[in-house]
């Protein structure tokens, strides 16, 4: 925390308009205020006023302390959006990853596996900008076909080991790229 | 009653398929070659297998709608969105450790270069 601290106070602040920056504070804070009651609730279970009127005491003071912290960082404004594109792009992902597993399992299990491994590494350059849908990126793609991100170089040059032929195939990348690039509203195509 | 059927049937069926996944990944980190093979088993399988438990889990925890019982379902929920976030990180960064300290990767014997 001290660390992060420290490294927001040496950047600029993203967003020189300082009007701008005030609303981007303000859905930080709603937003984390929000999130920090919503795990309260879960991990008390207590719904009495005391224990929920601690609650708000808590979330209030802990998100008015640490908006400083996300607010040059996160950009809220269009959180909405992302949410509702996650909702879309979840079930594919989580489609994909069994489809992979299963591959992987069958791998795993085949009596020739010497034959059908072949473990290389593709380097490619992805055209996703933001830090989020890069990170995004790299754990989809570390969770799929036979392939686990390696580095993300900060130039966005991705060096991932693939397990077999098929896993490594660039089109199945760039189809899953193309996929996180509409959930983070990056698609310009 | 059909509803408890329901529940009990989707339950086994989870945790049947989240033990093959663990056989899977199990027998894959005790015959893939290398390092980097094996945190592919490692990573993925034991990911999945441990995901499909944890919903079995939380379904099988709810035998009535009352508060504190999916409050506990909420939170071995809570338990498999951050193990969702937190394993394929821990594979990458694994794995990053491994090339940078040099480590060549298995190759095939008579593998055409490209």
């Amino acid at each position: 925390m001290l660390n992060l601290e420290s490294q927001s106070r040496q950047q600029p602040p993203a967003n020189p308009k300082k009007t701008g920056l005030r609303k981007q504070r303000r859905a930080t804070f709603i937003f984390m205020a929000t999130t920090l009651m919503v795990v309260w609730v879960m991990l008390s279970g207590r719904l009495d006023a005391f224990h929920l009127g601690f609650g708000v005491l808590c979330s209030l003071l802990v998100a008015y302390l640490s908006t400083d912290l996300f607010a040059t960082h996160f950009n809220l404004i269009n959180l909405n959006l992302v949410l509702l594109e996650h909702v879309r792009y979840l079930p594919w992902l989580f489609w994909q990853i069994f489809l992979a597993n299963l591959h992987v399992l069958k791998l795993a299990l085949s009596p020739r596996m010497h034959e059908k491994l072949d473990p290389h590494l593709v380097r490619f350059h992805t055209r996703l900008e933001s830090e989020y849908a890069q990170t995004s990126f790299a754990q989809s793609i570390t969770l799929t076909p036979g392939t686990i991100t390696v580095r993300v170089l900060p130039d966005g040059v991705f060096i991932v080991h693939a397990l077999d032929e098929d896993s490594g195939n660039m089109p199945a990348i760039r189809y899953m790229e193309h996929k996180v690039a509409q959930t983070f509203g990056e698609d310009k195509s | 009653m059909i509803w408890q059927t329901i529940m009990t049937v989707l339950t086994v069926a989870l945790i049947l398929g989240g033990l093959l996944f663990f056989t899977g990944g199990t027998v894959g980190i005790l015959r893939f070659p290398d390092f980097y093979t094996r945190q592919h088993a490692a990573g993925k399988l034991e990911t999945l297998g441990l995901m499909m438990v944890a919903l079995a889990l939380a379904l099988a925890n709810l035998h009535h709608f009352t508060i504190p019982e999916i409050l506990t379902s909420v939170k071995i929920l809570l338990i498999l969105f951050f193990i969702f976030l937190a394993s394929p990180t821990a594979t990458h960064a694994i794995v990053d450790a491994g090339l940078r300290a040099g480590m060549q990767h298995w190759r095939k014997p008579h593998r055409k270069e490209r």
